[in-house]
């Protein structure tokens, strides 16, 4: 984590990008849950009575993790700023592939496998679960779409032009 | 420890009750003065950052209002107030006073020979096992697992309030229960705080990433268990009073842990600062030494 990146090599500074974007679209998408459905829409509760043992402990670390991940993501991209490393098609890319990734492992794992909480209380389920997981993957796979036509587009870049390779 | 009088036990425990405060407000009057006193004979070395002096009496501060006061009385009669002194005395006064680079301070201004034993005492083995995150963290979070999760919690708000369940003070503490369970809580917070984001020097610093681990392990640990006492409330704690100091405790830490976290990534930040820029004259903040 420590070492030099200033004349890192182009694999180095795309796993940098692409470790941070992640990080902080993991972060964005565990914000969102606590911020809209949490506090604004009250569709989440605090505790369910019902929450299993692994569920509370899961739940608990993808709370701290969720943390942790926004203030590294960011942390991280200011450095690849500073170094003027940042490319931002790997990044966008990057978060939408953390976001989608944490949705649909809270989607499934969460809400259908531990049974910790629901989307919505007192409502037929089943739009509301089509709703979450769908919305997961699609920015999901937008995501890794995105990854994939930038590291085409880098690739052919550096086939131009080798000597920034 | 609570103010009023307090008819059923006037006796021992109320004089030792009497007597913790006193003992306690001394104890925290001769730090901030001997931190100070320190700061203001050392400086001929260069200078002390103010920010740190007011660090450290802030955060002597909030472990005295967390015990004493107002909501130190609260604490001994409703959850909600116990957790929110908790977090104070466990959390942000520990964060306050490891930032003041108390260690440090010590390093500069006692003479050479007790100076050196004090560095040879910070590197010996058994304080640089406790230390390291991986204790610090069990020692924390594992030492508020047995306090809430056992009957611990209720010998230290003895049983009185079982046969008194109206009695204002029913939740009226034995002394020296509760000041061995405040003094852990305030130490094992403090060697946490000082094992993810120290500022005094240690033999060996763990790698960023071995400490971003532990602290999301406490920080996990930490919102695991608000959300089980929510649930499941301490012997003797009233339902909606355990759901209250379940919400106090989860956000409190939360606002505290993510503090502790964006230190240690500013840190982070710092230290890998790229060396052009470094060699070019914008300099890291001087090491103190």
């Amino acid at each position: 984590m420590t070492g030099p990146m200033d004349d890192a090599p182009t694999p180095a500074r795309n796993r940098r990008n692409v470790l941070s974007g992640v990080l902080f679209g993991i972060g964005v998408a565990a914000f969102i849950d606590e911020v809209v459905f949490h506090q604004l829409l009250h569709w989440h509760h605090f505790y369910d009575r019902s929450t299993t043992a692994a569920g509370l402990v899961s739940d608990g670390i993808l709370h701290a993790f969720g943390w942790f991940a926004t203030v590294a993501g960011l942390f991280l991209l200011a450095d690849l700023a500073r170094r003027r490393l940042v490319r931002w098609d790997r990044w966008t890319g990057a978060v939408l592939v953390g976001a989608g990734a944490f949705q649909l492992y809270d989607g499934i794992v969460h809400h259908k496998l531990l049974e910790l909480h629901q989307v919505r209380y007192g409502v037929d389920l089943l739009p509301y679960d089509l709703a979450w997981q769908g919305a997961g993957l699609a920015v999901l796979l937008g995501g890794i779409v995105v990854l994939v036509l930038s590291g085409r587009r880098a690739r052919a870049a550096r086939r131009g032009d080798r000597p920034l390779g | 420890m609570s103010a009023g009088g307090h008819v059923h036990d006037v006796t021992e425990s109320q004089t030792g009750s009497e007597l913790v405060p006193l003992l306690v407000l001394a104890v925290a009057a001769v730090l901030a003065a001997a931190y100070l006193s320190a700061v203001a004979r050392t400086r001929w070395r260069g200078e002390w950052p103010a920010s740190r002096s007011a660090c450290w009496v802030a955060g002597l501060i909030a472990a005295v209002l967390a015990l004493f006061g107002p909501l130190g009385d609260a604490a001994h009669a409703d959850f909600a107030a116990h957790m929110a002194s908790h977090v104070l005395l466990g959390m942000l006064a520990p964060l306050l006073l490891v930032r003041a680079a108390p260690v440090t301070l010590a390093l500069r201004a006692l003479d050479p020979v007790p100076a050196r034993r004090l560095a040879r005492l910070l590197g010996c083995p058994p304080v640089r096992f406790v230390a390291h995150p991986g204790p610090a963290t069990v020692l924390t979070i594992g030492g508020m697992w047995l306090l809430y999760a056992t009957p611990l919690y209720s010998a230290m708000h003895d049983s009185a309030m079982h046969d008194s369940a109206m009695h204002d003070s029913a939740m009226h503490a034995d002394p020296l229960v509760a000041a061995l369970v405040n003094a852990h809580i305030f130490l094992a917070g403090y060697l946490f705080t000082a094992s993810i984001v120290g500022v005094d020097p240690i033999a060996h610093r763990p790698s960023y990433v071995t400490r971003s681990a532990w602290l999301i392990v406490a920080f996990a640990g930490h919102g695991i268990l608000a959300k089980y006492l929510y649930a499941a409330p301490p012997v003797g704690v009233p339902a909606d009073r355990a759901e209250a100091g379940a919400l106090v405790m989860y956000y409190g830490g939360d606002a505290v842990e993510l503090a502790i976290l964006v230190l240690l990534c500013a840190r982070w930040y710092a230290a890998t600062r790229p060396r052009e820029r470094r060699s070019a004259g914008t300099a890291l903040p001087a090491p103190v030494r």
